[in-house]
C-alpha cells in the first residue's frame, strides 16, 4: 500500500515535477510576504522623504545670497551646511523606528484576527522560520531601507542645491566639500547597524506581545512599563527605570559614537566601545528570549 | 501504516471536554466525513490531527507526531480551515509565487491550470474575489499540491449551491485518487452523500457512530409504513420514527430487507435522517443507543 502509493504518482507526475522547486526557501519568501502584506515598510519613508524634499525646496528660496553669508563665517559654515542633511537622516531614522515598532505589534496578531493563520500553518513553514522572517524586518530590511532612502534624499538636496548655486553663478563646490557624501553614508549605515541591534528587545518585546495579547495590543506593549515607572516614581520617588528606557531607546548614541561638543556633525565613530558595552549584549539576551517565547506563542495560538 | 492513527485522543479546554478519548484509524485512499453537532469536537479532533492544538493521548498522522512536526507534515497534508482563511491583502499572483516557493510538492502549472478554468484574475486581490472566487482560488492551491491527505473543515460554508456542486467534483474528478485520503465535516450532509467512502457521527467529544458508505447501505433502511402494518413494524424495534405526510417512517438497522418491502416502501436513508436518528437517541439514552452502536468496534 505505502510502496504503490509512492510510485504512483511519481510516475503520473514526471514530467510536471520538473516545474516545480527543486529546494523550497521558506524564508527567503517569507520575508518577501511580509513586505507585500506591509507597504508602510518602505512607503512610510518615502513620503517622509517627499515632505522633507518639499520642505527643503522651500527653505532653499534665497539660499545663493545667505550662502555667501554662511561662507564668510569658516568656523560655522560646516555645521550650518550639513544641519539639512542630517535632519533628512534623523527624521528617516526616527520614522524607521515607528514603523519597526507597529509592524511588529501587529506582526503576530493581524494573522491571528483575521484567520489568515490557518492558512499560514498549512504550509510546511515553521513558526521559527516565520518569526526569524518577521524579525528581520525591523533589524535588517528596514535599516536597508532607510540607507537607500536617506542616500537618496541628500543625493536630491545636494543636486538641487548645485543646480541653484551654478544658476545664480555660484560654484556648488562648497555643499561637496562640507557634506561628504560618502563619509556620512557609511557613518549612517554604520548608525544603522548600531540602533537596530541596540532597539533588538524593544522589536522582540513588540513581536512577542503581538503574539500574546488578544487586542491592544500597543497598550499591552506599553502600558506595563508606565505602571513600573509610576510605582517606582511614587514609591521610592526615583526614576531608575524611567532612565533605564530611555537609555534602550536612546542609549545607543554615546556608545556607537563619540560626539564633538554636543554636535551631531561629524561624530567619531567608537565601535569598541559600542561593542564592549554590556547594554548591547544584555539587550540582544533579551531580544533572542522574547523571541523564543513568541514562537512558542505562536504554536500555541489560534485565532481569535 | 493507516494515514491517521488515534489512540485515546483527549483534550480539554478548562473543565470542559473537547474530545473524550477517541479511537480512530483512517485508511489510505478513503474519504471520510466527520458529521456532528456544533461544539461535538469535530474541528478540535482536526486541529489536533493539523498540529494546531495539544492533545492527549495518542496520535500518529503519516506516521508523525503532529504537535511537534506540524512544519514537516504540512509537506504532505493540505487543508482548507474554513472558507475565508486566505490573507484579504495577497495578491493572486503573489499567492501562487509564495506557495510555489515554500512548498516542495506544489506543482505551480497545475494550480495555473485550475484557475484558468475560473474568472479568477492574476492580478486581483483576494479581497476583490467574492467568496465563492476565494473557495476556488483556495482549491486550486489545495490540489496542486501533492499531499496525501486533504482535510476540510466546512469547506462550502457559506457558499452558493453552483460552488458547492463545482467543489466536490472538481475534488473527486481533478484530485481524489486511491493514494490520497480526504477527511471532511460539513453541515451540508446531503451533498457529500455520495462522495464519502466512510462516516463519522461524532458528539460531545465522542464518536457516536462509525461505518463505512457499503455498511451504511446494507445495514440501515428506511420503510414509509403502511398505516395497517404500523404495529408490526414497531415490533421489530426502529431506530428512530417520524411522521411524514401524514405516514410514519421508521427507520431500521440491520433488519432483512425483505421483512421490511412486506411494511411498506422501502428505501436508503439520507446520512441526515440516520443522523438525527442517532442523536436523538443518543441524547435520551446516552451510555446505550437503542441502536446497540455506542463505542466503535461494536460495528467492525
Amino acid at each position: 500500500m505505502n510502496a504503490q502509493s509512492n510510485i504512483v504518482p511519481d510516475a503520473a507526475g514526471g514530467s510536471a515535477s520538473s516545474h516545480r522547486h527543486a529546494t523550497p526557501q521558506p524564508f527567503y519568501w517569507s520575508v518577501w510576504r511580509e513586505l507585500w502584506e506591509n507597504r508602510s515598510i518602505y512607503i512610510a519613508p518615502i513620503l517622509v522623504a517627499v515632505v522633507v524634499l518639499f520642505g527643503f525646496l522651500v527653505s532653499t528660496v534665497g539660499l545663493p545670497e545667505r550662502r555667501q553669508e554662511v561662507l564668510l563665517d569658516a568656523a560655522k559654515a560646516g555645521a550650518k551646511i550639513q544641519e539639512p542633511y542630517n535632519t533628512a537622516a534623523i527624521m528617516l531614522i526616527v520614522t524607521a523606528f515607528i514603523v519597526g515598532v507597529f509592524y511588529c505589534l501587529d506582526a503576530l496578531y493581524g494573522e491571528r484576527r483575521d484567520r489568515s493563520i490557518l492558512f499560514w500553518k498549512s504550509l510546511p513553514v515553521s513558526d521559527r522560520t516565520t518569526l526569524l522572517s518577521k524579525a528581520t524586518i525591523p533589524l535588517v530590511v528596514l535599516p536597508l531601507v532607510t540607507f537607500a532612502v536617506v542616500v537618496a534624499t541628500q543625493l536630491l538636496m545636494m543636486l538641487w542645491t548645485t543646480v541653484l548655486l551654478i544658476s545664480h553663478g555660484m560654484s556648488p563646490a562648497s555643499t561637496w566639500t562640507y557634506v561628504p557624501l560618502f563619509r556620512n553614508s557609511f557613518i549612517l549605515l554604520y548608525g544603522l547597524a548600531a540602533i537596530a541591534l541596540w532597539h533588538a528587545p524593544i522589536y522582540g518585546w513588540a513581536l512577542l506581545v503581538s503574539g500574546w495579547a488578544r487586542r491592544a495590543t500597543f497598550l499591552w506593549a506599553v502600558v506595563p512599563f508606565i505602571a513600573i515607572g509610576c510605582f517606582e516614581k511614587i514609591t521610592f520617588g526615583t526614576s531608575h527605570f524611567a532612565s533605564m528606557l530611555k537609555d534602550r531607546v536612546m542609549g545607543f548614541a554615546p556608545k556607537a559614537f563619540a560626539f564633538q561638543m554636543h554636535s551631531v556633525d561629524s561624530p567619531q565613530l567608537t565601535p569598541g566601545a559600542y561593542l564592549s558595552s554590556p547594554g548591547l549584549w544584555l539587550g540582544l539576551v533579551a531580544a533572542a528570549v522574547f523571541i523564543v517565547i513568541a514562537i512558542r506563542l505562536r504554536r500555541y495560538r489560534g485565532p481569535l | 501504516m493507516a494515514t491517521i492513527e488515534a489512540r485515546g485522543l483527549r483534550k480539554m479546554f478548562g473543565t470542559n471536554v473537547a474530545l473524550g478519548g477517541i479511537d480512530l484509524r483512517v485508511e489510505e485512499g478513503r474519504i471520510l466525513g466527520m458529521i456532528g453537532p456544533n461544539g461535538a469536537g469535530k474541528t478540535t479532533a482536526l486541529n489536533a490531527i493539523l498540529g494546531l492544538t495539544s492533545y492527549e493521548g495518542e496520535l500518529k498522522v503519516l506516521g508523525r507526531d503532529p504537535w511537534t512536526n506540524r512544519d514537516e507534515l504540512m509537506c504532505e497534508v493540505s487543508f482548507i480551515a474554513d472558507v475565508a482563511v486566505l490573507p484579504r491583502w495577497i495578491r493572486v499572483s503573489q499567492l501562487l509565487d509564495y506557495v510555489a516557493g515554500v512548498h516542495p510538492r506544489f506543482d505551480r502549472a497545475k494550480a495555473e491550470n485550475f484557475l484558468a478554468r475560473t474568472t479568477i484574475k492574476r492580478t486581483s486581490k483576494v479581497r476583490e474575489l467574492s467568496k465563492g472566487m476565494v473557495a476556488q482560488l483556495h482549491l486550486a492551491i489545495v490540489m496542486a499540491i501533492d499531499a496525501r491527505l486533504l482535510v476540510l473543515d466546512e469547506p462550502t460554508l457559506g457558499l452558493d449551491i453552483l460552488y458547492r456542486k463545482q467543489f466536490y467534483d472538481s475534488l473527486l474528478n481533478d484530485y481524489f485518487d486511491r493514494s490520497r485520503t480526504i477527511i471532511v465535516t460539513t453541515h451540508q450532509v446531503e451533498e457529500v452523500q455520495d462522495v464519502l467512502t466512510d462516516l463519522m457521527f461524532i458528539d460531545r467529544g465522542r464518536i457516536v457512530l462509525e461505518c463505512s458508505m457499503e455498511e451504511f447501505d446494507s445495514r440501515y433502511l428506511e420503510v414509509m409504513v403502511n398505516p395497517e402494518h404500523l404495529a408490526a413494524a414497531r415490533a421489530l424495534k426502529p431506530m428512530y420514527e417520524r411522521p411524514v405526510f401524514g405516514r410514519s417512517v421508521l427507520l431500521f438497522d440491520g433488519v432483512d430487507r425483505d421483512h421490511l418491502e412486506m411494511l411498506g416502501e422501502v428505501r436508503r436513508p439520507s446520512i441526515a435522517d440516520l443522523f438525527v436518528a442517532v442523536m436523538t437517541g443518543h441524547a435520551s439514552k446516552p451510555e446505550k443507543a437503542n441502536l446497540g452502536i455506542e463505542e466503535k468496534g461494536v460495528l467492525r
